[in-house]
């Protein structure tokens, strides 16, 4: 059991890291997603460990929201790339102080 | 394994949740199916509609409460107590409610902008691109904002009511796609209102992303999502400490992005400052109301018992959150952002009052609870900030909206009653007696001192002087100060962003004469079903 809470963990920590080191939306994305994926895995773990299936019944409406989250996300990433002609988080730098 | 129990619908509680789901299913198919002509209208009247319906709904609930099993609380746990619909979640599903028939005549404003609203004609299409001045000349209009708005105010109202982690990140996640979508529609500034989308949206799904892992861990301390569970669970201190620790942390940085509270403030400047001004006051209003909501739940219903581990984190997040929104916000030279980094300061202030007495047992007769006076707080910071923003939406040059501080001197000579209700909206937020602002400021006050959190409190109050300076600089800015130039111009608007300035200056005045039937209220509201 703890194998799969490390993994998990292990999991979450590199998508953090990947979104505050990534400079591309789309990778600080998928990496945001990596995040997600992590929550998932612990959640059906611990509900393997519980014996109830409240974990693994939320692991499925986590897939379906972040389903959800990458429909507006790309819409909005589309969006600023066609008008800037890049992705890069850098870029977009118009609002500040 | 659980055995399968078929779940009963309490269709009558669930009314006004499930009117407004209803009403933003209904805009999505008007929008595939009516001709253009027509939507507009249609949107428009179907979306106020509906959050009227709802708003009955929630007065005939409130009407018909009775006490609950625990013998405190008034309500009754639907949907397999999934969605506690007790007398918190009324009051909070009353205001956003109000909050959300406001911003949507926001939203329907076509007079400022040469009968256009401030939406894109087609946010498909390329700014300064031949196609975007085909769209405007046409007078394109977006009107899927308005089933946008309704889903955003089913989250808005799922969230403060959900009884289990898996609604509370279901609700967190409704109430936040259809915002990250309107912030990037603006008709003007594109530029920035795409950057503001971006932002919000990355960061955002950053935070619920922490806010999972919270939920995962608590789900496995816990061995349930059930709110009721994870306090029996905390009081019994069975499980794993550590996993409740880190699951409380992570859980807090998600609801702290939500409410804008530092250090997880970064993203409220930006993305009010490049929203469009509708969806900003929307926005600014409603979720915070819907998050202070969740995060009062979820700290006094399932963590209650843990008090002592997660009081002191509180402490010091009220005091850093009001320190820099307040010092923050004197630097500032856009209205927007100053009214952003004034919106974070009182996330201060409401987070000191989350520091009270909770236990209405506790108190003597008379006094309000901690969540009382949060809940009232919250009403007279929603309507003031609605209205704020509605009035910035006026002030206009020949780019749009003219934001700058250093383009709104001499407004006081331009437009008397303009400046003078935008001073008012200010001194509210700077808590001026006979303002609903003070008699906020002195419930979340009394109700922390009670509970013994000083320093909170002499950090609140310094805030509060730090903020008062910037707010009456922008008053002698508007009154004292010669125009630039040209000097700015304010769009007469039609009934419908005027109702909206009127309501909110009328509700900030009468809470500050008159607060005794909204602290009654809200005294009505009583505590959470635990």
């Amino acid at each position: 059991m703890t194998q799969y809470i490390v993994l998990s963990a292990i999991l979450f920590t590199i998508g953090c890291v990947g979104v505050l080191t990534r400079r591309n939306a789309i990778v600080v994305f998928m990496c945001v997603e990596l995040m997600l994926n992590a929550c998932n895995l612990a959640l059906v773990t611990f509900a393997k460990q519980h014996g109830n299936l409240d974990g693994q019944v939320a692991a499925f409406f986590v897939m379906v929201v972040a389903a959800a989250e990458v429909v507006i996300g790309l819409a909005i990433i589309m969006t600023i790339f066609r008008t800037r002609r890049s992705a890069s988080v850098d870029d977009a730098s118009l609002l500040k102080y | 394994m659980n055995e399968f129990i078929k779940p009963t619908v309490e269709y009558f509680e669930l009314w006004p949740l499930l009117v407004v789901f209803g009403v933003a299913c209904v805009g999505v198919m008007l929008e595939a199916f009516a001709p253009r002509s027509v939507r507009y209208l249609a949107q428009v009247l179907l979306t106020v509609g509906g959050l009227v319906a709802a708003l009955v709904g929630v007065v005939l609930i409130a009407q018909d409460t009775d006490v609950h099993q625990d013998g405190v609380a008034r309500g009754v746990l639907a949907m397999s107590g999934t969605i506690a619909v007790d007398g918190p979640t009324l009051f909070i599903w009353g205001l956003v409610l109000l909050l959300a028939i406001a911003g949507t005549l926001l939203f329907a404003e076509r007079h400022l902008d040469g009968g256009v609203s401030a939406f894109a004609g087609q946010a498909a299409a390329l700014p300064g691109t031949e196609a975007e001045r085909e769209a405007s000349t046409k007078g394109l209009d977006h009107t899927e904002v308005y089933p946008l708005l309704m889903f955003a105010v089913f989250g808005m109202m799922l969230f403060p009511a959900a009884n289990d982690l898996l609604t509370m990140f279901v609700g967190l996640e409704v109430l936040s796609l259809p915002l990250y979508l309107l912030c990037g529609l603006a008709r003007r500034r594109r530029l920035l209102s795409q950057e503001a989308a971006l932002k919000y949206f990355l960061l955002g799904a950053f935070s619920s992303g922490f806010f999972l892992y919270g939920v995962a861990l608590v789900y496995g301390y816990a061995g349930s999502m059930q709110f009721a569970a994870i306090n029996e669970a905390v009081r019994n201190d069975t499980g794993n400490t550590a996993l409740l620790l880190v699951g409380v942390g992570l859980l807090s940085v998600g609801l702290f992005f939500k409410v804008g509270a530092a250090p997880f403030q970064a993203w409220t400047p930006d993305v009010y400052q490049g929203a469009p001004t509708p969806v900003t006051a929307f926005m600014a209003a409603g979720t915070k109301v819907a998050a202070f909501g969740a995060l009062l739940r979820l700290f006094y219903v399932a963590f209650g018992a843990d008090r002592w581990s997660w009081q002191p984190m509180m402490w010091v997040i009220a005091i850093l959150t009001m320190m820099v929104g307040a010092v923050l916000a004197i630097t500032q030279t856009d209205v927007k952002r100053l009214l952003a980094y004034s919106s974070v300061a009182h996330t201060g202030f409401l987070l000191t009052g989350v520091l009270g007495v909770q236990q209405s047992s506790a108190l003597a007769e008379g006094e309000i609870s901690a969540l009382q006076a949060v809940l009232f707080y919250l009403a007279t910071y929603g309507f003031a900030t609605l209205g704020a923003f509605a009035v910035v939406s006026l002030v206009r040059d020949s780019g749009g909206e003219a934001t700058a501080l250093s383009r709104w001197a001499g407004l006081g000579k331009e437009s008397p009653v303009v400046a003078g209700v935008f001073a008012f909206f200010l001194l509210a937020m700077a808590g001026i007696p006979l303002t609903s602002g003070f008699v906020g400021k002195l419930a979340v006050f009394s109700v922390a001192l009670a509970a013994g959190a000083w320093p909170v409190v002499i950090a609140a109050v310094l805030a509060s002087v730090i903020a008062a300076f910037l707010y009456v600089r922008v008053i002698k800015a508007m009154y004292f100060d010669e125009p630039v130039g040209e000097g700015p111009t304010v769009a007469y608007p039609s009934v419908l962003t005027a109702t909206t300035i009127a309501l909110g200056a009328a509700v900030t005045l009468m809470l500050g004469i008159l607060p005794g039937p909204l602290l009654d209220l809200a005294a009505l509201a009583g505590e959470f079903i635990r």
